[in-house]
């Protein structure tokens, strides 16, 4: 594999938990993020699903530096990000970009299409100021939309067509990586598929690699090459969209398959459902040893023991569980 | 005689920007201890027959215009709100979506559990707190004693929702209508949810009226679904039949645009453009203008829902008529 595009090593980010009033001091920490290590080539779409709360959001706002590294560095293209200084990373951000997953609070009501999409080309002067609206045509046309709506505010558009906006911003830069924090999930299933149509084909189109952050696996799994499933700020399990949906191996992304119903009546009706007991703990208090014990089936002594960490399970497939062998 | 009755129901809302008729003339029955699905898209009606059902539809701006909801032979829409009141909450109950915004931060969970009873006078005081106890164990909470007395803010989003099923069960209604109750959820803990429903109902005996948007939620739970689009049911079949031989072009083209039914990779399929404005008068079906099968009949000639082999009913004319298969 050629150099990757991007490269995480054991990027953790801890947000200090204080209280007292007068007499403010630390009395905890949140590991949202633990200890991730990534690598993703160029072309790619990488998947990140978990449960609210395990961390996948706050460490694509790590990647892009909205959120502060503990530990660990974000290297894009060569880059370090964490290192990088405020001139240095507004540069690297025409690299980076992002999908935010509601479409009604990430564009901002009192700018028309045309100033949403023009703002970053402006911004990085991408080009010069009379060829702007011209790029902004081109953009709207891109995610599928009329240019002739270019003077409209986000009001007048759907759910569907405010997420092509937000795509359209993201892609104005033409960015090296998107990350689309769960871009689906507050769409009808009918515009879901449209908007799903549309990213990949802009991954096809223009060589974009993304991350694709979602909490329902057959949409990741339709849209991604690689998956990684998150628990309580660490991968627990990553490989190959299909063998890590159809085959899972850890406990954990095996529960989650099962809990998601299927739309077929019959496989439904004969399938074993894991219902998982419990939620998922408080990132505060997170258990010993391996975070996922208090919930798993096949917990033993040794799982509360020692943090297990990834291993290799089959070609391209880690998966961080002491009983691996066993179950 | 089925458990509720709706016929006709009309529903609309009446703003500055004209009338919108979120339910346009839906009729349907449920059985004792049946569970029925209601499917559709935001703006489908789904949730606004439920609510006129319930009285909860504001008016103004809303009203309903027509129609009757039989309910053990009372009209729910038109009857004494005295007698509909000792209807809702005791016989009928509902849950919502939103486990944080449906239950009130200021009161302990205890205050609220025996609200039903003691509003319905079905027990005293003391008896009231012990049934809050032994329900909010059934609905598998932990530690049930030290909870009872806490408030919402303290519990999780999967165990405010199972305070809100233990609220709505506590006096042993005869029908519950969940309103996407496990939307808001992660999945794991909509797992845990469905499974608890379908314990308690076979445990009470209860009827339900389920409505989602998630056809995979249906398919393991209900035994009749109904498709909702622009205020009109447009399909009705038990779960098998809808799912494996949909008719109506909607149904089919839901069920197409579904990631998890598609080969990976694939393009999906898309439904062209959006829900008619129901605030404009749609002549003819109101899915004509996204209908790959559409003819000129369809956007003249309103539809009506009619019987297409056993027990299953569909509204498509072009269908109806053998034109399509």
């Amino acid at each position: 594999m050629a150099a990757p595009l991007l490269q995480l090593n054991d990027v953790k980010t801890h947000y200090p938990v204080e209280s007292g009033f007068l007499l403010r001091r630390q009395t905890g920490v949140v590991k949202a993020v633990d200890g991730v290590s990534l690598a993703l080539a160029a072309g790619e779409v990488l998947g990140l699903v978990g449960e609210s709360g395990c961390g996948k959001s706050t460490l694509a706002r790590t990647i892009l530096r909205l959120a502060p590294t503990t530990a660990g560095t974000v290297v894009l293209a060569g880059r370090n990000l964490t290192a990088a200084g405020a001139a240095e990373l507004q540069a690297a951000r025409r690299d980076l970009q992002m999908v935010f997953q509601d479409p009604y609070a990430s564009l901002n009501p009192r700018m028309t299409v045309h100033a949403t999409l023009a703002e970053p080309l402006r911004v990085h002067g991408v080009c010069p100021p009379a060829e702007v609206p011209a790029r902004v045509a081109e953009l709207m046309q891109l995610v599928g939309l009329a240019p002739r709506f270019m003077r409209k505010y986000p009001h007048e558009f759907s759910g569907g067509q405010r997420q092509r906006i937000a795509i359209a911003r993201a892609l104005a830069l033409r960015p090296k990586l998107v990350i689309a924090d769960e871009p689906v999930s507050a769409l009808d299933v009918s515009i879901q598929a449209q908007i799903l149509n549309l990213l990949s084909e802009l991954v096809r189109k223009m060589g974009l690699t993304m991350i694709f952050i979602a909490h329902d696996l057959s949409v990741v799994k339709h849209i991604s090459d690689r998956v990684a499933v998150m628990y309580l700020g660490k991968i627990v399990e990553l490989g190959p969209a299909a063998d890590v949906i159809e085959r899972p191996r850890h406990p954990y992304t095996r529960a989650l398959v099962s809990a998601i119903p299927v739309p077929d009546p019959g496989k439904e009706r004969a399938r074993q459902r894991i219902v998982l007991p419990g939620d998922p703990p408080s990132p505060l208090h997170p258990p010993a040893g391996c975070a996922f014990h208090p919930r798993c089936p096949f917990a033993q002594e040794k799982c509360r023991a020692a943090v297990p960490a990834l291993a290799p399970a089959g070609p391209g497939h880690e998966v961080a569980c002491v009983r691996l062998g066993e179950i | 005689m089925p458990l509720l009755e709706v016929t006709d129901l009309r529903t609309s809302f009446h703003t500055r920007n004209g009338v919108t008729r979120a339910v346009d003339g839906v009729s349907f029955a449920v059985e004792k201890g049946e569970t029925l699905g209601i499917v559709g898209e935001s703006g489908s009606g789904k949730s606004v027959t439920c609510y006129s059902l319930m009285g909860l539809i504001p008016q103004p701006p809303g009203r309903i215009e027509g129609g009757r909801a039989l309910f053990d032979g009372l009209d729910l829409l038109r009857c004494p709100p005295a007698e509909a009141r000792a209807i809702r909450g005791k016989r009928i109950a509902m849950i919502f979506q939103d486990p944080m915004t449906s239950l009130n931060p200021y009161l302990r969970v205890s205050q609220q559990l025996v609200e039903p009873l003691l509003i319905h006078g079905l027990c005293d005081a003391p008896e009231a707190r012990r049934r809050a106890l032994a329900m909010l164990e059934a609905v598998g909470l932990n530690d049930a004693p030290r909870r009872l007395d806490q408030y919402p803010h303290e519990f999780s989003g999967g165990m405010r929702q199972r305070v809100m099923i233990a609220m709505a069960l506590i006096t042993r209604p005869e029908l519950l209508i969940a309103d996407e109750p496990t939307t808001a959820l992660d999945v794991t803990v909509q797992a845990q949810i469905l499974e608890l429903i379908k314990k308690l109902q076979r445990e009470f005996g209860m009827a339900v009226i389920f409505i989602t948007h998630d056809l995979g939620v249906v398919s393991g739970l209900c035994d009749r679904v109904q498709v909702m689009y622009a205020g009109r049911i447009v399909e009705r079949a038990g779960t098998d039949a809808l799912f494996r031989a949909p008719r109506h072009p909607y149904t089919r083209a839901l069920q197409r645009s579904i990631p998890a039914l598609q080969p990976k990779g694939a393009e999906l399929f898309t439904i062209p453009g959006l829900p008619p404005d129901l605030s404009q008068p749609v002549a003819g079906c109101a899915f004509a203008p996204r209908c790959a099968s559409a003819a000129d009949r369809c956007r003249r000639e309103p539809p009506v829902l009619a019987p297409a082999g056993p027990a299953h009913e569909h509204a498509c004319l072009r269908v109806q008529a053998g034109e399509i298969p």
